[in-house]
């Protein structure tokens, strides 16, 4: 197990990418961050506060829960079914530009659903897709537009993004082998 | 989910049952649940698209042997929402006028092979006998006098959205005991939740068992609603009166039926709720049902993200297996 990234890299790989976004989209107008649950929404929450610093203008932040759009939600014939948690975006997402935000990007399905219930919410002039951690191997074809780091894994390694606000502290892991 | 699974004190994050029968079975962790879950079913009725894909390709029976218009339109919308195939079955319509039992009508279904079968019968422990030989979930909207729990956790959840709890709330219950399948449901929740429970009717029409729930029972409506957080009414059941219960609606209307003037020995911020439909001027005056006291429409608005949530946690089945 090894930390690839601590607290102070975190923090300033967020005010790295909140600059690219201003940078790209020329300002924030018709900007808005939606964090995928669960580690999406308090990235989404400290990209928005650091928007905040560098223009001085609110980002309208919104949380998301892909549970219901899960592509593997009715594959298991039996099983417990995963927990549904409340999604919270209370601005229209018409003719904006979202910014989809998630803590690692692996074989992009977790994106695609995301995607799926963003549509059903309006019609966006735009979607890009903002994650702390690339570690590769997607199965759909799917790109980030802004990367905090990108890992090199192995399929059975595991990376774990924690965060203060859940987790008590800012750090990511990789664990090789997926050796829980 | 056995009693020694729940006390180790891990979370309960899933239903292992496979079917929705009474609140009697359920523990209060899955009962919080089924409200957590709820809570966000709700917001997808507020989206401009109210439908999601979690149940594509998932069919659904409603088989509705009594009328009901609010229950089974509730459960078709929170069906139709979830992307469930749905089958409405109305008892005029159906085979059972030409002397088809239950059990024949249910396995006839069932070799069309539908996942889900909501029922709703006249009989006490239908559900039950249908669980037994059905392979599909059976979520029970109604059985006789027995249980209707899909209404009291609608109840538990519009009581919970507005006073955020539901442990030590004085709930008083006003209205026909014997024949209510929503006051058993309501009983074992409320007690479950740790909510203090009145129950409150003219003594010919509160059934003996009463005293099993631990609740408090009395005849003076006063004494019940006085404080109480919770005001529900229950439903003068006309169709159900063949007995002479009391001499005549307009003597209960005058000792039980509930006024702005009795409310007035409630709590200030008390709840008004009926599981409907509503019999104006008999259980409940026009003036409280319409009153600001009053959620009984938040009750039917709540009712299909509650169904949503029951039918979305059943649909992953009875038997533990890992998921990924």
């Amino acid at each position: 197990m090894s930390i690839v990234m601590d607290a102070d890299r975190i923090g300033r790989t967020l005010t790295r990418i909140a600059h690219e976004i201003v940078e790209r989209n020329k300002g924030v107008e018709d900007l808005a961050l939606v964090g995928v649950r669960t580690r999406g929404v308090p990235i989404a929450k400290r990209l928005a506060r650091a928007i905040k610093e560098i223009t001085g203008d609110e980002v309208p932040t919104g949380a998301l829960d892909i549970t219901l759009y899960r592509d593997d939600l009715m594959r298991h014939a039996v099983g417990p079914q995963p927990v549904v948690r409340r999604t919270e975006v209370t601005f229209s997402i018409d003719d904006k530009k979202i910014l989809l935000v998630d803590d690692v990007l692996f074989t992009g399905r977790t994106t695609r659903a995301a995607l799926d219930a963003l549509i059903d919410f309006g019609r966006p002039k735009a979607i890009q897709l903002v994650v702390l951690v690339d570690r590769g191997h997607r199965e759909l074809p799917i790109k980030a537009d802004y990367v905090g780091k990108n890992i090199p894994t192995a399929l059975a390694d595991v990376v774990q993004v924690r965060l203060q606000e859940i987790d008590g502290h800012d750090e990511v892991v990789l664990e090789i082998g997926g050796a829980a | 989910m056995t009693t020694q699974e729940l006390e180790s004190g891990r979370q309960v994050t899933a239903l292992r049952r496979k079917d929705l029968l009474g609140i009697e079975d359920l523990s209060s962790e899955e009962i919080t649940l089924i409200l957590d879950t709820a809570e966000a079913m709700k917001e997808i009725g507020s989206r401009p698209i109210k439908k999601v894909p979690a149940l594509r390709g998932k069919t659904v029976v409603n088989l509705f042997f009594e009328p009901s218009t609010r229950t089974r339109t509730s459960f078709e919308i929170a069906e139709k929402r979830l992307s469930a195939d749905t089958l409405n079955i109305a008892i005029a319509s159906s085979s059972v006028v030409k002397g088809e039992t239950l059990v024949d009508t249910a396995l006839t279904l069932e070799a069309m092979s539908p996942d889900m079968i909501v029922l709703r019968h006249q009989s006490s422990g239908a559900c039950h006998l249908l669980s037994r030989i059905c392979k599909s979930a059976i979520i029970n909207a109604g059985d006789g006098t027995h249980e209707h729990p899909t209404q009291a956790l609608l109840d538990a959840f519009t009581i919970r959205e507005r006073k955020k709890r539901l442990a030590g709330l004085k709930v008083a219950i006003v209205g026909d005991l014997l024949h209510s399948r929503v006051l058993r449901s309501n009983l074992h929740l409320l007690t479950k939740m740790g909510a203090e429970t009145w129950v409150c009717a003219p003594p010919t029409l509160v059934p003996q068992e009463m005293r099993r729930f631990g609740v408090v029972v009395t005849s003076v409506v006063e004494d019940a609603v006085r404080d109480a957080d919770v005001v529900m009414l229950l439903r003068i059941q006309l169709e159900r009166m063949e007995g002479a219960y009391f001499s005549s609606l307009r003597e209960y209307a005058t000792v039980f039926g509930m006024t702005e003037e009795r409310l007035k020995l409630a709590k200030p911020d008390v709840m008004i709720m009926h599981p409907g439909p509503m019999n104006r001027g008999v259980e409940i005056s026009s003036e409280v049902a319409d009153g600001p006291y009053s959620v009984i429409l938040d009750q039917v608005a709540n009712g299909v993200a509650v169904r949503m949530a029951v039918l979305y946690l059943l649909a992953g089945g009875a038997e533990h297996e890992e998921a990924a």
